[in-house]
Parts: structure tokens; C-alpha cells; sequence
């Protein structure tokens, strides 16, 4: 048998080797079989898979999660919660119907009950509902504890469902880099590729994956296997050899301190990371926290998750800042019942500011949620896709109604920092206009809109480089717009954690760059190497010899 | 309790549930697992008149969403009547061990 090898996109670098699980597409649908007995066999056998996942997912974490999980087993476990469908299907109802009605006239009854205790219950018995849904579906709800995933897709909450503390990569036939999962792929350093075409079955068995170049060799030959796993030896001696400065301070050879941030996709991720690694988050994307079923995520909720970030950055006594970015809706992440459906051309159209500022009534409860938080710790508020300065006008009166509001109420809050994302040409060209606290550049939409080329569009991909001398040039006018108002310049997309891209920035005039947490350690190692006197020695060269001739 | 003993006995008992959220997930799923370990059979209700529900079932005991403040009634029937219904008292009397567990994690307990 001899080797096979795909090209795909890379959305998440790092490498990877093993066996493939294939996820069998979402779209599977089932066929009733018209026999009562065989559908009542079918939600007894759909029961029993569910029961065993959520019995193997409670074994394996702690905490709440782990009483939640107990819970909805006990629930499943109940002959007394699929009675009323086992009626329904004794009546003919297909299993699936039968199962759905039953639950959701359960679900109900939580929704309807006084007490928020209990109201809360109706998201686990929508849970056990779905998984067992999928499993009467076919697609199996079951997540591989570890491995390498082989789909069509891959939506968010089931890359959060599944467990990647022992490693992985995704490789997707579809897909985008610049999609939810490739950002949570990317922030826990698990290896992507999508756009791989064709059935995603196909990938099945052994296989290496190099999620920087984007290639999949399926079944390599022994020559291939030994050639890979000496890169990957080369790879973990580097990780090693940077990981060892992990925890001091950036600064340049010349001695220019360089304040290294962390992106930060979903709370968690804050789990067992050391705050030392980092000068503070330079970004938290706050779109995971409207993942959830349908409902928008309330006031306390956003609190509590505000707040115990804001918290982390601070537990060590150290007071860091905490950047937090206003609900990034639109584009390629649509929230259901918020963005517009079917727009002719989604990154240009109602995304980020413009959805906020569109439902005011979602607004409101992010910037009371954050206000609040604001005292706990050095907590700043980020406007995504700024692309006039009345946005921030606009946007600061909320906040200023909201804290007034919070004060009379005599509930506790601060008015944090406002500070803009720098990712529209019009907001970067003219930032002189923009009376923000700080500028965050956000490198993946400034590089695509002045290159007018989207980097999941594999034709055209090349030429979204945030090289590009035209980005650079925009880099360093705000770089030094920031410079001489005495606010932060920050930059926050990939490329501030790309070692082949820092020290042109640094070049071009910025002090701050966030990045994923496992992209720290290589950052760091790359602004040590960086002298800014050589660079400027080199330039005055070039300029002299120039002049001589 | 001598009467515990005897098979088919009724036995009857009531306790005030003092724990901040009530017969809430984990407390009700700690009231089924205890009295799945008695052989007889177990009822709950919040009178003394019922109506009664499976006290073995998580699913029926949380569709009755008693919450702090309500009495719990248990009913008993079979060998092991009197011990199960005096350990299900005494499992709401002692708050289902969680009290403090509660009042320090979710803040919004009596402790506040």
C-alpha cells in the first residue's frame, strides 16, 4: 500500500500522528422504520449509548461539571423520563419525534418553574435530549477522548465538547481558518487543516498530519514516518529550549521592552496557564459566550465570566490588563436570532459594532456585565470593527447611561478604558480622527480588507500576507499615532504571534503583541533575537551608500 | 421503630427542607441514590395527603420542584419501611451534607 497525500489550508500549525476517528456528518437524518417495536428498540439502544458517554465524560472531569453530568445521568438513567415516549411510539410516532415532543414538553415544564434554580435544569434536559437525538440521528454524540478528527465541519460547541488535553489535529474537508473552531484550534495549539475537499472518510488511518503546510499523508511509508518524527523530535527540542524564558519579560536585544499579551477564545483555556507568561490579555473574544442553546447569555452570567478572568490576570499580585472585546457577531460567526440571515456579503456587511449598536438591548447587558467587572481588577472594553468615530461616540454614551444607571441602582462598577480594534482601512488610514484609549490592530480583517482577499479562499489566500508593505506602512502610522498621544498601540490578529512576522512589527514601531497562549514561549524567543540597533544601523547604511553613489 | 421490621407495614415521617436551593439536582439525585438502597417501596409528597411520587425516581422527585421552606413527606411500605424513611428524614435534616458547599459556591445561599 503506498502513501497518500492531501493538500488542504492550514488553520492551526503543529504536528501530528495516529489513527483517524471520522465524525460522521451532522446532516445524517433517520429513517423510521414504520414498527413500533423496532423504534422502542431504537430509543432503548439510543438511551443506553447516551447514558455510557455521559458515564465515561463524567469519569473523566471534576468539579461542577462533573455533578452536572451526574445529574443528567441519573436523569437518563430514569425509565420514568422516556415513558411518555414510549407511549408515543406505541401510538406510531417515530422514536425521534416521540423522544423530542416528550422532552421538550419536560424542558417546558423547568422553563415554566419559579424558582431559577430549577429553570436552570432545563439546559441539562436539552442536553440529554440532543445526545440522544444524535444518537437516534446516527451521529454518534460520542466525542473521541483524543486523536485526530476527520469531518466535513466542525462547529464550536462540539470542538469544546470534546477533551484535547492529550493532543490531536482536525482535519476538515470544508472549513475556514478563520473560523470559531480554527481560533479555539489555534489558542490550544492543536493542529488544523480544512479545505481538504472531497468525503472525510477517506482520511481514515494512519496519518501525519503538518497543520503549518497544510498536508496530510495518509498511510506514509516508513521513509516518510522516520523523516516526520525526526522534524517532530527537532520541533520539541526548540519548544523545550523556548519554554525555559516562558516566564521572563520580553524585550528586544537593544534592550526595547516589548509587552507580550494572550488571546484568550474561551474561558477555560485560563485553566493551569501561568499569569507570569503574560503582561496581561491582549483580547478575549467574547462571541463564545453566545454559543450557548438559543438564549443569550444573561447580565450574571457574563459577570461571573468577566470577572474571574479579570481575577486570574491579578492572582498573583501582579496587575495585569484584562482587553475585552465587545460580541464580535457577523461575518463568518453568525448568532442566531441577532445577525442578519442571508446578507450577499456577510465581512462587509452588519458585523461587530455594528450589531451591537444595531441591538442595544444586547449591548446594554455586555457593557453593565463589564462595568461591573471593571472593579475587580484593570479590566478595558474593546469595539470591534470601528469604521467611524461616532461608533465610539455612540457606544461610550451607552456605557456612561449604563454606569449611571448601575450608581443609582447602588450596584458596584468603574468605567473602564474605550479602546477601539484597528481592522477597517477607513478607521486605520484616519486614526487621527479617533478619540479611542487605545488602538488594538486586529492583523487578520486589516490584512484582508487593503488586500481585498480573504485567506479561506484558497485562490487568493497568498496574497492576504500581512507582509504586505501597504499592511506594515498602516501598522506604523498608528504604531506612531499611538506613540505620540501616549496610548497603547497594540496588535492582537495571528500575526502577532508569528515568529516570521514580529520582528517586522517591532520594525515598524509596536511595543505590545497578543497572541495565543502556546504561541508565547516562540514569541519571546524571536523579540529577544530582534536589535533594533542593527535594524536602524542597516537602514543608515542603505541611506549612505545610496547617497555616495 | 420495632415495627420496621415487619413486612408491609406502613411508615410514615416529614422534614423541612432547609438548604438554600431545595430539592435541587444534586440533593435530589443524593434522596433517589439513598433510597434505592432500601428494598421497599418509597413515596414523597408535599403534604401529608400526596400527591405521591416515586422517591427512586430523579426525574418525578424534580418534577415536583420543591424548593427551600416546603416539608417533605415520605410513606414507606415493605421490610425495610422504618429505617428507609428515618435515613431519608434524616438526609433532609442534615441538609444533604452540602450546605456549606452550596452557601460558599453559589453566594446566593443563607450565608449572604
Amino acid at each position: 500500500m503506498s502513501e497518500v497525500r492531501l493538500q488542504g489550508h492550514s488553520a492551526s500549525p503543529g504536528l501530528a500522528a495516529g489513527p483517524v476517528v471520522v465524525l460522521a456528518a451532522r446532516t445524517a437524518s433517520r429513517q423510521a422504520t414504520g414498527d413500533p417495536v423496532r423504534e422502542a428498540e431504537a430509543l432503548r439502544a439510543a438511551l443506553k449509548a447516551a447514558a455510557a458517554d455521559i458515564a465515561a465524560l463524567a469519569e473523566r472531569t471534576g468539579g461542577e461539571a462533573a455533578d452536572m453530568l451526574g445529574f443528567q445521568l441519573a436523569l437518563i438513567e430514569d425509565d420514568a423520563l422516556a415513558e411518555g415516549a414510549f407511549d408515543a411510539i406505541g401510538a406510531g410516532i417515530p422514536a425521534d419525534h416521540a423522544w423530542r415532543e416528550a422532552l421538550n414538553a419536560e424542558i417546558a415544564g423547568y422553563e415554566a418553574a419559579e424558582d431559577e434554580y430549577f429553570r436552570a435544569r432545563a439546559a441539562d434536559l436539552t442536553d440529554v435530549r440532543d445526545r440522544v437525538l444524535a444518537e437516534l440521528n446516527g451521529e454518534s454524540a460520542h466525542a473521541p477522548t483524543s486523536g485526530i478528527v476527520a469531518a466535513h465541519d466542525l462547529p464550536p460547541s462540539r470542538f469544546l465538547g470534546m477533551d484535547w488535553s492529550q493532543g490531536g489535529a482536525i482535519l476538515l474537508a470544508a472549513g475556514s481558518p478563520t473560523s470559531h473552531v480554527a481560533m479555539l484550534a489555534r489558542s490550544r495549539g492543536i493542529p488544523m487543516i480544512v479545505g481538504l475537499g472531497g468525503d472525510p472518510a477517506r482520511l481514515a488511518g494512519e496519518v501525519l498530519v503538518d497543520g503549518a503546510t497544510g498536508a496530510v499523508v495518509i498511510d506514509p511509508s516508513p521513509e516518510t514516518r522516520r523523516a516526520f518524527e525526526s522534524r517532530r523530535g527537532e520541533d520539541e527540542v526548540r519548544a523545550a529550549a523556548a519554554a525555559t524564558g516562558l516566564k521572563e519579560k520580553a524585550a528586544t536585544a537593544d534592550g526595547t521592552a516589548i509587552a507580550v499579551l494572550i488571546n484568550i477564545a474561551e474561558p477555560d483555556e485560563l485553566d493551569g496557564l501561568d499569569p507570569a507568561i503574560c503582561d496581561g490579555i491582549g483580547l478575549v473574544r467574547t462571541e463564545f459566550l453566545f454559543h450557548g442553546a438559543g438564549a443569550l447569555p444573561d447580565e450574571e452570567h457574563q459577570y461571573s465570566v468577566y470577572r474571574r478572568m479579570v481575577e486570574w490576570a491579578v492572582s498573583d499580585g501582579v496587575q495585569r490588563a484584562v482587553t475585552i472585546r465587545t460580541l464580535d457577531a457577523g461575518g463568518d460567526k453568525p448568532i442566531a436570532g441577532l445577525t442578519e440571515d442571508g446578507e450577499s456579503n456577510p465581512f462587509l456587511g452588519v458585523r461587530g459594532i455594528r450589531v451591537s449598536l444595531k441591538h442595544p438591548e444586547v449591548f446594554r447587558v455586555q457593557l453593565r456585565a463589564l462595568l461591573r467587572a471593571a472593579v475587580h481588577g484593570p479590566l478595558k472594553v474593546m469595539l470591534p470593527m470601528v469604521t467611524v468615530p461616532e461608533e465610539i461616540e455612540a457606544s461610550r454614551r451607552l456605557m456612561s447611561e449604563e454606569f449611571a444607571a448601575l450608581n443609582a441602582a447602588g450596584v458596584a462598577a468603574r468605567q473602564p478604558a474605550l479602546g477601539i480594534m484597528v481592522e477597517v482601512p477607513a478607521a486605520a488610514i484616519a486614526i487621527d480622527m479617533f478619540d479611542a484609549d487605545f488602538f488594538s490592530i486586529g492583523s487578520n480583517d486589516l490584512t484582508q480588507y487593503i488586500t481585498a482577499a480573504a485567506r479561506d479562499i484558497g485562490n487568493v489566500a497568498y496574497l492576504a500576507d500581512p507582509l504586505n508593505p501597504a499592511v506594515l506602512r498602516m501598522v506604523e502610522r498608528v504604531a506612531a499615532r499611538g506613540a505620540a498621544l501616549g496610548r497603547e498601540v497594540s496588535l492582537c490578529g495571528d500575526a502577532g504571534g508569528e515568529p516570521a512576522i514580529i520582528p517586522h512589527l517591532i520594525a515598524a514601531g509596536l511595543r505590545t503583541v497578543s497572541m495565543a497562549p502556546v504561541q508565547v514561549a516562540a514569541a519571546k524567543a524571536t523579540i529577544r533575537a530582534v536589535d533594533l540597533r542593527r535594524a536602524a544601523a542597516v537602514e543608515a547604511g542603505a541611506v549612505c551608500q545610496d547617497a555616495g553613489k | 421503630m420495632s415495627d420496621a421490621q415487619v413486612p408491609g407495614v406502613k411508615v410514615s415521617g416529614a422534614a423541612e427542607l432547609t438548604n438554600a436551593v431545595g430539592l435541587h439536582a444534586r440533593p435530589s439525585v443524593k434522596l433517589t441514590q439513598l433510597a434505592k438502597s432500601f428494598g421497599a417501596a418509597i413515596e414523597v409528597g408535599l403534604s401529608a395527603d400526596g400527591p405521591w411520587v416515586d422517591a427512586k425516581s430523579p426525574v418525578k422527585i424534580m418534577r415536583v420542584k420543591a424548593a427551600k421552606g416546603a416539608t417533605l413527606y415520605f410513606r414507606a411500605q415493605g421490610a425495610d419501611a422504618g429505617k428507609a424513611v428515618a435515613a431519608l428524614v434524616d438526609l433532609v435534616e442534615r441538609r444533604f451534607d452540602e450546605e456549606e458547599a452550596e452557601a460558599a459556591g453559589e453566594g446566593s445561599g443563607g450565608a449572604a
